[in-house]
C-alpha cells in the first residue's frame, strides 16, 4: 500500500444542527488500507462526521474526496456506489427479514427478488469463507446474537462493494470474546486492501488495532496521531481538553457487616425462564461488590430481583432486617423505604422517562414522599427546586430542571438519575451499568461518586458489562455465566484473563482446585 | 335437504357479495401498513369513491368512467394522507379519521350541489352500472346436482370487480413476497431507517403504498355503488373500512389470511340478516347485533392475544424522521 494512496479526504467539512455545531471545518485523510481511529467523547461529533460521509446527513459546506475524486451524496445511495459502508451504532436490519433478504436490500439488481437472492447467496458463501464471516443466510435476524447481527451489518457493507467500511461503536454490544473476533475480521479485511474506520470512545481498541488515530473534542478535530506514537493518557486529554485519571485511586476498603445476603436465589425472568439458580452472595457495607459477566447471563434479572422488580421463586435475600422469599416479596417503592437505591441497566426505558422534564423524572420512584405532597398536589415548585440542586451537585449539564429528560446527553442523564438515587442517602445501592454510553469526563466524575459513596459506608452492588469498570471499582468480584456464580476474586487480585475465563466458566474444574487462591 | 343446501350456497354468495369491498379495502390498507403508514381512512376512501363513481356514471353514463372517477377521488385522498402523514410527519390516525370526516361531510354537500339531494346520486341504469357476467355452460352444467347450483350462484353470475377482486390478492402475495418493491415495501413498515442506509428514499416508498392502496381502496367504492347497488346513498359503506381494517388486523397483514379473514366477516354479515327473527331451539333469538358486532369482537380477543398473535410492522403509525 502506498502511503500516498488516500482513501478519504474531508477538507473544512462543517454542519449544524441548529444552534448546535456538530461539525466544525473538520479536515481528515484517511489512508486506503489502513485501519483508522477516530476518538472523542458521545456528542463530539464523529457520528455525525461519518454519516456525512455516508450520505445520511449532508454538510452545509466543505469538500470530500473518495479515492481522489469529488464526492457529493444526496443520500445513502451515492456512498454505496462510491464504496463506502457503514456499521451504525444501532444496526440497520429488518428484524423479521433472513440474512440474506437484509443483505440485498437496496441492491436487489432486478424487479424480481428470485434471482438477486441466489445471487447474493453464493457471493456470500465466498465473502464468509474468505474473511471469517460466517453466518446463517436464512434465519430472521432477529434471531441471531448481537455478534451474528454486526457480521450481517459487515457482509452488507461488503456484498455492495465497500472499500472503506466505517464502523460505529461497534464492541460496544459485544462481549470481550466477540470483539476479538471483530478484531481479526479487521485483520482480515485490512489484509485484503479494504480501508477501516473505527469510531470508538475505547483508548484501548484503538491503541490496539488501528494504524493512525484522529481525535475530535466539541466539533472540532484536534489532532491527528500515528498510533504507535501516541499512548491512552495523551489521547484521554486530547479528547478532553484536560488531565483525566484513567484509573481512579481509591483506598482500601473499610468494609463493615454484611447488610445484604442471598441465599440459594432462583430467578425466573419475565419471560419465565429460569435465568438465576442458586446464587448466594453477601454484601458489606462500606464496600463495592461487582458482578462480572457476559450480558444476558443472569446479571440483569439478579439486580431486577434485588430491586424488587422481579420475584423470586427460591431462595431468600436478607436486606436491611427484613427477609424476602418467593411468598414474602417487597415491591420496589417499599425497598427504596427500606433504604435501597437502584439504579437500573436501562436508563431509556427504566431510569427515566424520556418525554418528562427533568425535575419529573429526578422524583420517579419517589413521587409519593411527604415532603413533595400536598394532598393530591405535588409541590411544583419544591420539585424543581429539589431537583436544581441535586443537579448542581452532580454537576448535570444544563442545570435546567424544565427541560426534557431525552434532550440531556446520556452521560447527563445519567448523572441525573444517579443523583437522585444517591442523593436519598440509601443504605444499600445496586447499581446497573453505571456508565454505559457515557464519555469519560462523565466516567470519572460517576466513578468517584461510586467509591465516595463507599466510603461513606454504603454496601454497593455493582453490575457492569464493562470488565475494567468492575476491576478499577470492586473489592470483591463474583462472576456469572448461565445464571450461576462461577467464581469470586478479591479486587485487587482481579486480572482480565482470570475473569474471562470465570465468565466462560471455563475454570469450573481448575476452580475446585485452586478455590481458595482466587 | 336441498332446500338447505340450497339456502348455504345463497348465504355463501351473499358473503362474496358483502366480501368485495372488503377485499379491495383491506388490500390497499394492507400496502399502506407495511410501508408504515396506518391507513383508518379506508372508509373515507371508499365513500368517496362511490359517491364519485355514481355521479361520474350517472352524468357521463358509464361504468367505465365511474371506475376512473372513484380511483382517482380516492387516490387523491390517499396522497392528501400521504402529504400530511409523510411529508409533515403528522400523526397518521387524525389524518385517516380527518379524512373519514371529510368523505362523510363532502357527500352530502357535493350532492346537494351537484344533484338537489343530500347525501343522493340518481338511481343508475343497467348500461351504467357493472352488470353479472353469465359464464359459458351454464344451462348444460345447471343440470347437474350441487355442482350446476354452485356453478350458477356461487362461481358464474358475478360482475366484473367480483372477479378481479379475487384475482388481486394473489397479485398482492406475489408483489409483496415476490418483487424488489415487495421487499423494500415490508422493510420501510419494519424498519424505515435500513431502507434509508440502504440507499433508498423512505418517503416516495410510502407514497408509492399509499397510492396503490388508494387505487385499490377506489375500485371498493365503485364496487358499492355501481355494482352491488345502483346509485350512492349517505353512508353507504357502513363500516365497511372499519371492517376491513379488522381484517387486516385478523389476518395478520398477510395477503390470503386477510382473505380468509374477508371471508369470514363478509359470511357473518350475510348470516346475520338471514337469522333475523329466527328462533333456535334452546337458545332462542340470537341478536341481529350481536352478529353484526362479532368482527370486532374477533378482533379484540385476537389484540388480547387469545387466538395467535397480531404483530403489526413494528414502525407502523411512526412518521419516519431522520436521525441517528
Amino acid at each position: 500500500m502506498a502511503e500516498s494512496n488516500i482513501a478519504i479526504e474531508l477538507i473544512n467539512v462543517d454542519k449544524h444542527f441548529g444552534a448546535v455545531h456538530a461539525n466544525d471545518k473538520v479536515n481528515l485523510s484517511v489512508q486506503s488500507g489502513t485501519i483508522h481511529g477516530i476518538v472523542g467523547e458521545n456528542g463530539a461529533g464523529k457520528s455525525t462526521l461519518m454519516s456525512i460521509l455516508y450520505g445520511f446527513y449532508q454538510a452545509d459546506s466543505g469538500q470530500i474526496k473518495v479515492f481522489n475524486k469529488d464526492f457529493r451524496a444526496i443520500s445513502s445511495k451515492q456512498s454505496i456506489e462510491a464504496g463506502i459502508g457503514m456499521v451504525h451504532q444501532h444496526f440497520m436490519l429488518v428484524d423479521n427479514f433472513t440474512v440474506l433478504e437484509n443483505v440485498i436490500l437496496g441492491s436487489e439488481g432486478g424487479a424480481l427478488i428470485s434471482e438477486s437472492l441466489s445471487k447474493a447467496r453464493i457471493e456470500l458463501t465466498r465473502l464468509a469463507k474468505e474473511y471469517g464471516l460466517e453466518v446463517e443466510l436464512d434465519v430472521p435476524v432477529e434471531s441471531l446474537s448481537v455478534g451474528m447481527q454486526q457480521r450481517v451489518e459487515i457482509l452488507k457493507g461488503l456484498y455492495k462493494g465497500a472499500k472503506v467500511l466505517i464502523l460505529d461503536e461497534p464492541t460496544g454490544v459485544l462481549t470481550p470474546q466477540e470483539s476479538d473476533e471483530l478484531f481479526r475480521i479487521f485483520e482480515a479485511l485490512k489484509n485484503q486492501g479494504v480501508t477501516i474506520i473505527l469510531i470508538t470512545h475505547k483508548l484501548r481498541e484503538i491503541m490496539s488495532i488501528t494504524d493512525h488515530v484522529s481525535v475530535m473534542r466539541a466539533g472540532k478535530m484536534v489532532a491527528h496521531r500515528e498510533t504507535s506514537k501516541t499512548n491512552p493518557e495523551e489521547l484521554a486529554e486530547l479528547m478532553i481538553g484536560r488531565k483525566v485519571l484513567l484509573n481512579i485511586q481509591k483506598s482500601k476498603a473499610n468494609t463493615g457487616k454484611p447488610v445484604l445476603v442471598a441465599k440459594n436465589l432462583e430467578i425466573d425472568n419475565e419471560q419465565g425462564l429460569k435465568r438465576v439458580s442458586d446464587v448466594s452472595f453477601e454484601a458489606h457495607s462500606g464496600e463495592i461488590l461487582g458482578i462480572a459477566g457476559v450480558t444476558g447471563n443472569g446479571q440483569g434479572t439478579l439486580l431486577k430481583a434485588l430491586a424488587g422488580i422481579l420475584p423470586i421463586s427460591n431462595g431468600s435475600i436478607e436486606i436491611m432486617g427484613e427477609t424476602i422469599t418467593s411468598k414474602n416479596s417487597l415491591n420496589p417503592e417499599q425497598l427504596r423505604n427500606l433504604g435501597v437505591a437502584h439504579v437500573p441497566e436501562d436508563r431509556q426505558r427504566m431510569g427515566m422517562i424520556a418525554e418528562f422534564i427533568a425535575s419529573e423524572t429526578a422524583l420517579l420512584g419517589y413521587h409519593n414522599d411527604k415532603s413533595i405532597n400536598q394532598g393530591i398536589w405535588l409541590k411544583r415548585a419544591l420539585v424543581k427546586a429539589n431537583c436544581e440542586s441535586i443537579m448542581q451537585a452532580f454537576d448535570v449539564r444544563p442545570i435546567n430542571p424544565n427541560l426534557m429528560s431525552s434532550n440531556f446527553s446520556g452521560g447527563n442523564q445519567q448523572k441525573l438519575i444517579l443523583a437522585r438515587e444517591f442523593e436519598r442517602d440509601p443504605d444499600v445501592l445496586i447499581i446497573g451499568q453505571p456508565t454505559r454510553g457515557v464519555d469519560i469526563g462523565a466516567i470519572e466524575f460517576i466513578r468517584k461518586r461510586i467509591i465516595d459513596m463507599r466510603d461513606a459506608g454504603k454496601a454497593i452492588i455493582l453490575i457492569s458489562v464493562e470488565l475494567e469498570e468492575i476491576m478499577s471499582l470492586s473489592d470483591r468480584i463474583v462472576v456469572m455465566c448461565d445464571g450461576q456464580i462461577t467464581g469470586t476474586v478479591n479486587g485487587e487480585d482481579a486480572d482480565e484473563a482470570t475473569l474471562g475465563m470465570m465468565m466462560a466458566n471455563a475454570l469450573q474444574s481448575e476452580n475446585e482446585l485452586k478455590g481458595a487462591k482466587l | 335437504m336441498s332446500d338447505i343446501f340450497l339456502n348455504a350456497v345463497l348465504t355463501l354468495d351473499a358473503s362474496v357479495r358483502v366480501c368485495i369491498p372488503l377485499i379491495f379495502a383491506s388490500m390497499a390498507g394492507l400496502f399502506a401498513e407495511r410501508s408504515g403508514v396506518v391507513d383508518i381512512g379506508l372508509e373515507g376512501k371508499l365513500l368517496m369513491s362511490a359517491f364519485i363513481a355514481a355521479s361520474a356514471a350517472a352524468v357521463f353514463g358509464s361504468p367505465w368512467i365511474g371506475l376512473l372517477a372513484g380511483i382517482f377521488a380516492s387516490s387523491v385522498l390517499a396522497m392528501v394522507h400521504g402529504f400530511a402523514s409523510i411529508t409533515y410527519k403528522g400523526n397518521q390516525i387524525v389524518s385517516g379519521v380527518a379524512i373519514n370526516i371529510l368523505a362523510a361531510g363532502l357527500t352530502m354537500i357535493l350532492s346537494l350541489a351537484w344533484f338537489k339531494k343530500a347525501g343522493i346520486t340518481p338511481t343508475l341504469k343497467n348500461d351504467q352500472r357493472f352488470l353479472s357476467i353469465d359464464f359459458p355452460g351454464l344451462e348444460l352444467i345447471d343440470h347437474i346436482p350441487v355442482l350446476g347450483v354452485i356453478y350458477r350462484e356461487l362461481i358464474s353470475g358475478h360482475n366484473i370487480l367480483v372477479y378481479l377482486a379475487f384475482a388481486i390478492v394473489p397479485m398482492v402475495w406475489w408483489v409483496v413476497y415476490r418483487t424488489r418493491f415487495g421487499l423494500r415495501l415490508r422493510a420501510v413498515g419494519e424498519n424505515p431507517k435500513a431502507v434509508d442506509t440502504a440507499g433508498i428514499s423512505v418517503e416516495s416508498l410510502r407514497y408509492k403504498a399509499l397510492l396503490i392502496g388508494g387505487i385499490l381502496c377506489g375500485i371498493g367504492g365503485v364496487y358499492l355503488a355501481t355494482a352491488y347497488n345502483a346509485q350512492f346513498v349517505k353512508d353507504m359503506t357502513a363500516g365497511s373500512g372499519f371492517i376491513a381494517l379488522a381484517a387486516l388486523i385478523f389476518g395478520k397483514w398477510h395477503p390470503y389470511k386477510v382473505l380468509a379473514a374477508c371471508f369470514l366477516f363478509a359470511f357473518l354479515d350475510a348470516i346475520s340478516i338471514r337469522l333475523q327473527g329466527i328462533i333456535i331451539p334452546g337458545v332462542g333469538e340470537i341478536p341481529v347485533q350481536l352478529i353484526e358486532a362479532t368482527p370486532y369482537i374477533l378482533t379484540i380477543i385476537l389484540l388480547a392475544g387469545f387466538i395467535g398473535k397480531a404483530v403489526p410492522p413494528k414502525a407502523s403509525a411512526q412518521p419516519y424522521i431522520k436521525e441517528l
